[in-house]
C-alpha cells in the first residue's frame, strides 16, 4: 500500500468511526432536552428519572465523539495537505466556523447542564441543554455545508492554483447542503429514536420500571415514525439534485451502464464492471426514473456514457467509483432504514390506545433493532464519499493529487494502525459502559452533586 | 491593520486561550499523582476541571480551524510536518479526554488517571517541542513542505522548549488547584507550586531569551518574568487569587513572547526564501473579511458565556466529597 491508500484508510476509519456517535449526540440531545422540559412543566418523577437516565447514557456517547472529533479537526493537515492547501480558501470558512459558533456552545453549556444541577435555576438549568442541543445541531450545518462544497463546489473561483472563495453565502445554501442537512438530521433522530426504544424495551421486557419506561417507549415510537418519513423525503430530494450534480454517482448506485429514459429501479443485480453490463437486473419498472426525475419517462444517465462525456471534458482517466460498493451501499443504507421504520410502525400500531404488546417478541426486535439506523448511517456516507472517487473536489480535484507529499509510508501505516487500534479499544470500553449504566437502570438521587464549600477568595 | 496581520494576532490569541485554560488541566493531569493520598483526593483534584475542560479543549480546535481558514498553507506545512508528533498529541487528547469523562462512570479507576497523566504530560511537553521549532525554523523546500524527519523535530532547543511548557503548565496547575481546594489538599497544592514556579522560572527565561526575536519580544518576555515572580510572591504570601492571576499572565505573555519573535513569519524556513510569512500563506482578502467579521462578533460573545461558566462554578471543591 502506498501512502495515498493508507490515508484513504485511515480518513474513512476515522470518519466512520466519529460518525457512529454523531447521530446519536445529535438526536439525543434534543430527546433529552425535551424530556428535561416535560419535567420542568408536568414536575412528574418519571420524566425526572429519564432525563438523567437517558442524559448519562447521552454523556457517555458523547464523549466518544468528543475525542474522535479533534483528530478530524486537524486531519485534512497531516494527510490531505495537497488538498489542504488547495481548498483552504474556501472550505477552511466553515469548519472554522464550526469551532467558533457551534464547539464552544456545546462543550461549555454541557459541562454547565452536568454540574449545574444544584448551581443553576432549574429554568437555566435547562436552558443549558438546550443551548448544548442547538449546538451539535449547528455543528452539523457547518460540517455538512464544508462536505457539499466537495460535492458540488459553488462560490469560488480558480485564481493562482487554488480554490478561493467569491461568495460565502453561496457556500452556506449551497443546494446540495439544503437537501443533506435534514438527510442527516432525520437520520440522526431516527438513530436517537431506535436507541431510545431498543433500550426502554429492554426494561419492559424486564418488568423493570414499567411506567416510566413505557413513556420513553412511545416518544421513541413518535420520533422515529416522523424522522423515517423525513428521510425518506430528504433522500428522494438529495437523489434528485445528486442526479443533476453528480450523475455518475446516481449511475453507479443503480448499476445502470446506459443512458435510459424509463429506467426501473433495480432492486438486485450482478455487473460485469470489465465489459460495463449487467448479469442479472431485477427491477422496478419505472422505478429510478421516477425517484430521480419525478416523471415516468425521465432521462438518467448511464455510467458508459457519462465516462465518455468526462474523457472528453476531463482528459483520459477512470471516472468510475467502484460500481458494486455504490450500488449496495446505496440499498442498504434505503433497506436498513426501512426495516427500522417497519419496527416504529409495527410498535405504533401494537400500542395504538393505551395497549401493551401482547408477545415479547417485539420488545426483543426493538432492542435488536439499535443497530438498524447505525448501519444505514455508515452506509449512506460510505455512499456519499466513495460514490464521489475519484475525486476529493468533485470536477476539481483528484483523490490522488490531494494526498500529503511529504509524509512517508511509514509515518501513514504507523498512525492507521494506532489510531484503529486505540479506536477498537475505545469502542469495547463505551459499549460496556453503555451496558452497565442500561443494568444500574435510572437513580433516583442527584447526580454529581458538588458539596457546599467556602467561595473562592482573593 | 492589515487583514493577515489581524489574523495573526487572533490566532495568537487563540492559542494564548488554550495555554492559559488547558494549561492548567494539563498542570492538574500531571500533578494527580503527587497531590493526591486517597480516592476522595484525586476526585476533588479532577472535579476542579470538569465543568471546563472540554471547553477549554475547545480553544485548541478553533486555533486549528482558524490557520485553515486564514493560513492555509500554514496549517498544510505545519500539520503535514509535525505528522508523528502531532498524532502522538492527538492519541494523548483522546485518553485524556476519555479518562476524565469515564473515571467517575467506572469501577476501577487506577487505568484511567493513568491515561490521565500521560495524557496530559503528553501534550504538555510536546506543544513545547512543537512551537519551539517553529519560532526556531525547519528544512522546508520551494513548495512549503517540510522535508525534515522525526529527529529534526527532536532538537536540544526544541528539548528545551519541551522542557518550559512542561514545568509551566504544571506550575500553573499546581497554582490553579490551590485556588480551587481546600484543607489539606490545598497545602500539598501551595507546596508543589513553591517548589515548580522557580524552576519554570529558570528554564521558561532560559528558552525564551534564546527563542525571542525582535524588539516586541522582549517586552512579552519580560513580562512573563513578571508573572512569575508575582505567582512566586502571592502564593507565598497565601493569596491564591492573585497567585493565579500573575501565572496566568505569565502563560499569556510566554505565548505573545513565542508569536511576537514569529511574526512576520508564520512558519520559517531554515533557508528564508523558502519560510511562511503572514503574507504567502495567507487566504484571500474576501476569505479574511468575512473570518475577521465572524470573529469580530462572537469571540465576545463566546468570551461572556465561558466566563460566566466560571463564575458558576466558583466555589472550592472540597477534598471530603
Ligand atoms: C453531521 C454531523 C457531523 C459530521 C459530518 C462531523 N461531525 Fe464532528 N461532531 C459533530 C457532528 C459532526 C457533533 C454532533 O457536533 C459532535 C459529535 C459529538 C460531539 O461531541 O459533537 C462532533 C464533535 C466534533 C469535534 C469535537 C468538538 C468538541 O470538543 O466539543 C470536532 C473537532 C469535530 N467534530 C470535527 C469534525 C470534522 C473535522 C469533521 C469532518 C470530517 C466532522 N467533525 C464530521
Ligand atoms: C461523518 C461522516 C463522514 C463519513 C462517514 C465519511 C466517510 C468517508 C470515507 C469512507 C472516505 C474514503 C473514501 C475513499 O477514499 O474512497 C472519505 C474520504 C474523505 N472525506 Fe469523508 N466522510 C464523512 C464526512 C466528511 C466530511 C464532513 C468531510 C469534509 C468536511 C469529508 C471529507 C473527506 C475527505 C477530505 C476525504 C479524503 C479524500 C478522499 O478519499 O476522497 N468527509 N470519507
Ligand atoms: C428512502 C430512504 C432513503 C433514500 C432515498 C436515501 C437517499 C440518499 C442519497 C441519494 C444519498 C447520497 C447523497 C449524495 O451523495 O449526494 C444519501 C446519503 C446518506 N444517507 Fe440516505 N437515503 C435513505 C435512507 C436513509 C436512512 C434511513 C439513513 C440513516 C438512518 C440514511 C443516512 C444517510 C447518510 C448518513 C448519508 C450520507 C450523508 C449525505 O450525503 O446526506 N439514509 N441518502
Amino acid at each position: 500500500m502506498d501512502v495515498l491508500d493508507l490515508s484513504r484508510w485511515q480518513f474513512g476509519i476515522t470518519t466512520v468511526y466519529h460518525f457512529l456517535f454523531v447521530p446519536l449526540t445529535i438526536g439525543l440531545s434534543i430527546i433529552v432536552a425535551g424530556l428535561q422540559t416535560a419535567w420542568y412543566r408536568t414536575g412528574r418523577p418519571e420524566h425526572l428519572r429519564l432525563t438523567r437516565f437517558f442524559g448519562q447514557l447521552f454523556l457517555i456517547n458523547f464523549a466518544m465523539g468528543v475525542v474522535t472529533g479533534i483528530v478530524q479537526e486537524f486531519q485534512f493537515g497531516m494527510n490531505w495537505s495537497a488538498y489542504s492547501r488547495f481548498v483552504g480558501d474556501v472550505f477552511g470558512a466553515p469548519l472554522a466556523m464550526e469551532g467558533l459558533l457551534a464547539f464552544f456552545l456545546e462543550s461549555t453549556f454541557l459541562g454547565l447542564w452536568i454540574f449545574g444541577w444544584d448551581r443553576l435555576s432549574p429554568r437555566l438549568h435547562l436552558a443549558t441543554i438546550w443551548l448544548a442541543a442547538i449546538g451539535t445541531n449547528i455543528s452539523a450545518y457547518f460540517i455538512l455545508a464544508a462536505n457539499s462544497w466537495m460535492q458540488h463546489p459553488v462560490g469560488y473561483r480558480i485564481n493562482n492554483g487554488r480554490a478561493e472563495l467569491t461568495d460565502i453565502w453561496a457556500v452556506l445554501t449551497n443546494s446540495t447542503t439544503l437537501v443533506t442537512f435534514p438527510h442527516v438530521i432525520f437520520g440522526a433522530f431516527l438513530t436517537a429514536a431506535a436507541f431510545v426504544l431498543g433500550v426502554s424495551a429492554w426494561f419492559l421486557l424486564r418488568g423493570r420500571d414499567e411506567a416510566t419506561f413505557r413513556i420513553s417507549a412511545r416518544l421513541a415510537l413518535a420520533v422515529a415514525v416522523v424522522a423515517a418519513i423525513g428521510v425518506s423525503f430528504s433522500g428522494h430530494w438529495q437523489a434528485q439534485i445528486m442526479t443533476e450534480q453528480q450523475p455518475m454517482k446516481m449511475a453507479a448506485a443503480e448499476a445502470l451502464w446506459e443512458d435510459e429514459t424509463s429506467a426501473g429501479f433495480s432492486l438486485f443485480a450482478v455487473g460485469d464492471v470489465e465489459n460495463g453490463r449487467n448479469h442479472v437486473n431485477l427491477q422496478i419498472p419505472y422505478g429510478l426514473s421516477l425517484l430521480s426525475t419525478n416523471t415516468l419517462d425521465g432521462k438518467v444517465e448511464g455510467i458508459n456514457d457519462i465516462q465518455a462525456r468526462y474523457q472528453a471534458l476531463h482528459g483520459p482517466g477512470d471516472y468510475r467509483p467502484v460500481v458494486g460498493l455504490a450500488y449496495w451501499s446505496f440499498r442498504l443504507m434505503i433497506g436498513f432504514g426501512a426495516l427500522s421504520a417497519l419496527l416504529a410502525l409495527a410498535g405504533l400500531w401494537l400500542t395504538r390506545r393505551g395497549r401493551l404488546p401482547a408477545g415479547r417478541w417485539f420488545h426483543r426486535l426493538a432492542i435488536a433493532g439499535i443497530g438498524l439506523p447505525f448501519l444505514a448511517n455508515t452506509l449512506g456516507w460510505i455512499f456519499t464519499e466513495m460514490g464521489r472517487q475519484p475525486w476529493t473536489v468533485f470536477g476539481l480535484m483528484r483523490t490522488a493529487a490531494a494526498v500529503s507529499p511529504g509524509v512517508d509510508v511509514t509515518s501513514a501505516a504507523v498512525t492507521l494502525t494506532g489510531f484503529t487500534l486505540v479506536y477498537a479499544v475505545l469502542a469495547v470500553i463505551e459499549v460496556r459502559l453503555l451496558l452497565k449504566f442500561v443494568r444500574i437502570g435510572p437513580r433516583d438521587e442527584e447526580p454529581e452533586a458538588e458539596p457546599a464549600a467556602p467561595a473562592l477568595s482573593y | 491593520m492589515e487583514l493577515t496581520t489581524i489574523w495573526f494576532v487572533l490566532i495568537a490569541v487563540l492559542w494564548t486561550g488554550y495555554f492559559v485554560l488547558e494549561g492548567f488541566d494539563f498542570g492538574v493531569g500531571v500533578l494527580l499523582p503527587f497531590l493526591s493520598r486517597d480516592e476522595t483526593d484525586r476526585r476533588a483534584v479532577v472535579r476542579t476541571i470538569g465543568p471546563v475542560w472540554d471547553g477549554n479543549e475547545v480553544w485548541l480546535l478553533v486555533a486549528g480551524g482558524a490557520t485553515f481558514a486564514a493560513f492555509p498553507e500554514w496549517y498544510a506545512t505545519l500539520f503535514s510536518g509535525f505528522y508523528l508528533p502531532l498524532f502522538l498529541i492527538l492519541l494523548a487528547l483522546i485518553m485524556r479526554g476519555v479518562a476524565l469523562e469515564y473515571r467517575g462512570k467506572s469501577d476501577g479507576t487506577r487505568g484511567w488517571d493513568r491515561a490521565f497523566f500521560w495524557g496530559s504530560l503528553g501534550p504538555a511537553l510536546l506543544w513545547g517541542v512543537a512551537f519551539a521549532n517553529i519560532v526556531r525554523g525547519v528544512p522546508l523546500d520551494a513548495a512549503h513542505e517540510y522535508t525534515g524527519g522525526l529527529f529534526t523535530l527532536l532538537n536540544p532547543f526544541a528539548l528545551l522548549g519541551g522542557a518550559a511548557t512542561l514545568l509551566l503548565f504544571t506550575q500553573h496547575g499546581a497554582v490553579f488547584l490551590a485556588l480551587r481546594t481546600t484543607g489539606e489538599l490545598r497545602r500539598r497544592a501551595v507546596r508543589a507550586a513553591r517548589a515548580l514556579t522557580p524552576v519554570a522560572m529558570v528554564v521558561v527565561m532560559t528558552f525564551l531569551v534564546s527563542a525571542r526575536a525582535g524588539i516586541l519580544s522582549w517586552a512579552a518576555v519580560g513580562v512573563a518574568f513578571a508573572g512569575l515572580l508575582g505567582t512566586l510572591l502571592a502564593t507565598a504570601a497565601g493569596r491564591d487569587g492573585w497567585a493565579f492571576t500573575s501565572s496566568a499572565v505569565a502563560v499569556a505573555a510566554f505565548t505573545a513572547a513565542l508569536f511576537t519573535s514569529l511574526w512576520p513569519n508564520v512558519m520559517p524556513a531554515l533557508d528564508p526564501a523558502n519560510s511562511l510569512t503572514v503574507t504567502n500563506a495567507a487566504s484571500s482578502p474576501y476569505t479574511l473579511t468575512v473570518m475577521t467579521w465572524v470573529a469580530g462578533i462572537f469571540t465576545p460573545v463566546v468570551l461572556a458565556y465561558q466566563a460566566w461558566t466560571y463564575w458558576v462554578f466558583r466555589r472550592r471543591v472540597t477534598g471530603a466529597a
